[in-house]
């Protein structure tokens, strides 16, 4: 159902939102870590890389019924 | 206050129970007083139903009694009733059954001629036969006794036969009697002159030995006279002799005595006999006159016997008494010699029986003498006799010739008298033979006559027959000519009325057939439309088989029981046809659904009523989102009836979409949702293809059922 279109993609949006977050947050953790001393940056560059990422990748998908796609063959 | 009224219930309906617990038992009673009145009741109904029951077939049987009609009718109409009639009544008198005279009468008279003629018959027969044989008489007359009953009682059964004569019956009846009189007159008669005739010649036999016996005692005596007249015997021979001389006169004068006395007799017999012969002649009985006849033969034959012997003896006697005579004379000569011998010798005592040898020289001189003297008177006489000796022969010969002539004479007449009885007799039995040859020809001639009779009359009863017959057929023709004309003009006016009839049944049966015939294609037609309308209606009930957020059943079975149902309707077939393929496939969504539906898409379409295709970031979204926060519209509004370009914004839409809704106008709902642009679009895009469906498989339902309940009445409203 298109009504419910929305509903699942925010749901996958939340749900990459927090992969992605968790895995940035893991990086971050595992970077500041391993490699920036236990920094917190990197645990906030992987959260917010994470966010962005999730951010965008909700986006896109919010958007993708407007994109015209164009056929390859089309050239 | 339903605990309230459940009390008040309760206590109402205790109250009623305890109300009617009072009489409840007078009920009881009562009803026991009334089971017991109606005991009684139904008792006196049950006695008034018996009594008039009984009553009924009492009155039935009484009836049935008296008119055996109704007996009759009741046997007939009601099974079992004559068993009932059987037992209370005895068993029905049988009806009377009824005489037919008339034919009765043809058979009967050629049977009483026939009857004539057997009565005759009898007569013929009895007259021919020999009186010996009265028994032949007992048939016949029992024979013709039966007919003549029959014929008697076809008489009686009979009406008045216009002959006025004696009826048959008794005069043959009477004939009867007479023959059976005559019969035993007959057999008295025969038995009478038999006796007679048995005893008289018994008598005349008796006569007759007994003049036999005369004859051959005088022939005897005659013998032995002439024997000692002749014979010179010695003395004691004659007179042994003359002993039995004597014995053989008194013989004889015995047996002529007897003979006279059986003679007599026999004369007493033979007048008795001619006595009952003249009485049986009396009696003039046709029968009797060969036994009579015969009878008379007899006698006859008796009499000549009788009268040949008697003059046996007659002549026999006249010869004795010639012989006597002789012998007298003889005895006279010889008295008188012996006298003139006494006289000569009166001391000789000479018997010619003791005569004995003492004679003396002079006694015989004498007798010599006496003898030559008596030689010479004799001589003399001698002479003298030879003189008179023609006359004395002349005068004996007239004597004797009138003695023959006398002896002739009487000879002559008993002959006479003898061929007059003989002629008599011969006339007679000639008078009877020609009665009898009379009779004879008499009886053929009336048998001829009777035959002729016979004739005649079958003659006049064929010619009657014939012409009663022809008039009867006659009658019969016109009759059978008038009823078979009635009846060819019964049967025509039947055949027309039947043909009238007929023709117009067959008018109405073929405005049946047409009706019928129409009836059917109307009914199939209705059938169809029924059919159309029932698979229209199962298509509209599937419809309804949405259950809330399920679609309905598949359309599929439906439409195709609809494109069965009406595999001629080409506007059925294009409206099934027209189903949208998904609805056949897979249903659509009610319009509560679809409503409900709605509202989450309304507020999904408010959310993302910012997002287009320009808009579409998530921050728009954010936007959008709090715009449909802050956002508030009516809920519902009416839309208007033309929408102008203010009211194409979302908000206003979908309040005018659920407005719409709410009233139950899902296709305005869709045509205002269509109206939806970006991202609310997109988001209500199947909501709107589900309302587009549904409201195009409604519409065509409706179509359907609009063309089926349109044929419907159309066919039902058949003229």
């Amino acid at each position: 159902m298109s009504e419910k279109e929305l509903g699942k993609k925010l749901d996958r949006c939340l749900a990459d939102s927090a992969v992605k977050l968790g895995a940035g947050l893991g990086l971050g953790i595992v970077f500041s870590v391993v490699f920036f001393k236990r920094h917190t940056w990197p645990v906030a560059f992987g959260l917010g890389m994470g966010l962005g990422m999730a951010y965008t990748n909700c986006q896109n998908d919010l958007r993708a019924p407007y994109l015209i796609l164009r056929n390859i063959k089309e050239q | 206050m339903l605990r309230v009224c459940l009390k008040g219930a309760n206590s109402a309906a205790r109250k009623c129970l305890c109300g009617n617990g009072v009489p409840l038992h007078p009920l009881q009673q009562c009803r026991s007083y009334t089971s017991g009145g109606s005991g009684s009741s139904a008792g006196k109904i049950v006695a008034a139903s018996v009594f008039t029951v009984g009553g009924g077939v009492g009155g039935t049987i009484l009836y049935a009694n008296w008119d055996p009609k109704f007996r009759a009718n009741v046997e007939k109409s009601i099974p079992y009733s004559d068993q009932v009639f059987g037992l209370a009544l005895g068993p029905a008198a049988p009806p009377p059954v009824i005489n037919k005279p008339r034919k009765v009468e043809p058979v009967q008279i050629s049977s009483m001629s026939e009857v004539w003629k057997d009565s005759k018959q009898p007569k013929a027969k009895e007259v021919e036969k020999k009186a010996e044989q009265p028994d032949a008489e007992g048939p016949p007359a029992p024979a013709p006794q039966e007919t003549l009953e029959a014929a008697a009682k076809c008489t009686e059964c009979e009406h008045e036969p216009a002959v006025k004569e004696r009826p048959e019956g008794e005069v043959a009846a009477r004939l009867a009697e007479q023959d059976k009189a005559e019969q035993d007159l007959l057999t008295s008669l025969s038995s009478n002159l038999e006796d007679a005739l048995g005893s008289t010649a018994k008598v005349t036999l008796q006569a007759i030995g007994a003049q036999e016996a005369a004859l051959q005692a005088i022939a005897q005596h005659t013998h032995q006279l002439r024997e000692a007249m002749e014979a010179e015997a010695p003395p004691d021979k004659k007179s042994t002799q003359w002993r039995v001389l004597e014995d053989a006169l008194s013989e004889r004068s015995r047996s002529v005595d007897e003979a006279g006395a059986a003679v007599l007799r026999a004369k007493a017999e033979l007048d008795k006999l001619r006595g009952v012969i003249d009485g049986a002649k009396h009696l003039k009985i046709a029968a009797a006159r060969p036994s009579i006849l015969a009878a008379e033969e007899n006698l006859h034959s008796m009499v000549v016997d009788l009268d040949s012997v008697v003059t046996r003896v007659q002549t026999a006697q006249s010869e004795a008494k010639i012989v006597s005579q002789y012998s007298e004379l003889v005895n006279e000569a010889k008295a008188q010699f012996q006298k003139e011998l006494n006289s000569i010798t009166p001391e000789i005592q000479a018997n010619w029986k003791g005569l004995t040898g003492k004679l003396t020289q002079d006694d015989l001189n004498s007798l010599i003498a006496h003898a030559h003297r008596r030689i010479d008177q004799l001589n003399r006489e001698l002479a003298e006799q030879r003189v008179r000796e023609q006359i004395h022969i002349d005068s004996a010969l007239e004597q004797q010739k009138l003695e023959d002539k006398k002896a002739l004479e009487v000879a002559i007449s008993t002959a006479l008298e003898h061929n007059r009885e003989q002629m008599r007799l011969e006339q007679e039995k000639k008078v009877e033979e020609t009665r009898e040859v009379m009779e004879a020809e008499m009886r053929t001639q009336l048998r001829r006559q009777a035959a002729a009779h016979t004739d005649h009359l079958r003659d006049v009863l064929k010619v009657q027959e014939q012409e009663l017959r022809s008039e009867a057929e006659e009658i019969l023709n016109s009759s059978l000519m008038e009823k078979e004309t009635e009846y060819r003009r019964l049967t025509q006016d039947q055949l027309d009325s039947f043909t009238l009839d007929m023709n117009a049944a067959y008018a109405r049966l073929k405005g049946m057939e047409e009706a019928i015939d129409s009836h059917v294609i109307a009914e199939e037609e209705a059938r169809k439309a029924h059919q159309l309308w029932l698979s229209v209606e199962a298509l509209n009930y599937t419809l309804k088989t949405a259950a809330l957020n399920d679609p309905t059943e598949p359309l599929e079975g439906a439409v195709q029981a609809i494109k069965e149902s009406c595999a001629e309707d080409e506007f059925a077939q294009a409206l099934a046809t027209a189903l949208p393929s998904e609805s056949l496939s897979r249903g659509v969504y009610s319009e509560a659904s679809l409503r409900a539906r709605f509202y989450a898409i309304r507020q999904l379409a408010r959310r993302v009523a910012l997002i287009d295709e320009t808009r579409n970031s998530l921050y728009q979204y954010f936007l959008s989102y709090l715009q449909a926060m802050l956002l508030f519209e009516k809920a519902q509004e009416a839309p208007p009836a033309k929408l102008s370009a203010e009211d194409l914004d979302t908000f206003k839409l979908l309040s005018y979409a659920a407005y719409s809704l709410e009233h139950g106008d899902l296709e305005l709902a869709a045509k205002l949702v269509n109206q939806l642009k970006g991202e609310s679009r997109r988001v209500a895009q199947d909501w709107l293809k589900e309302a587009r469906l549904t409201l195009e498989t409604k519409q065509v339902v409706s179509l359907l059922s609009a063309y089926a309940n349109a044929v419907g009445l159309g066919t039902t409203m058949a003229p």
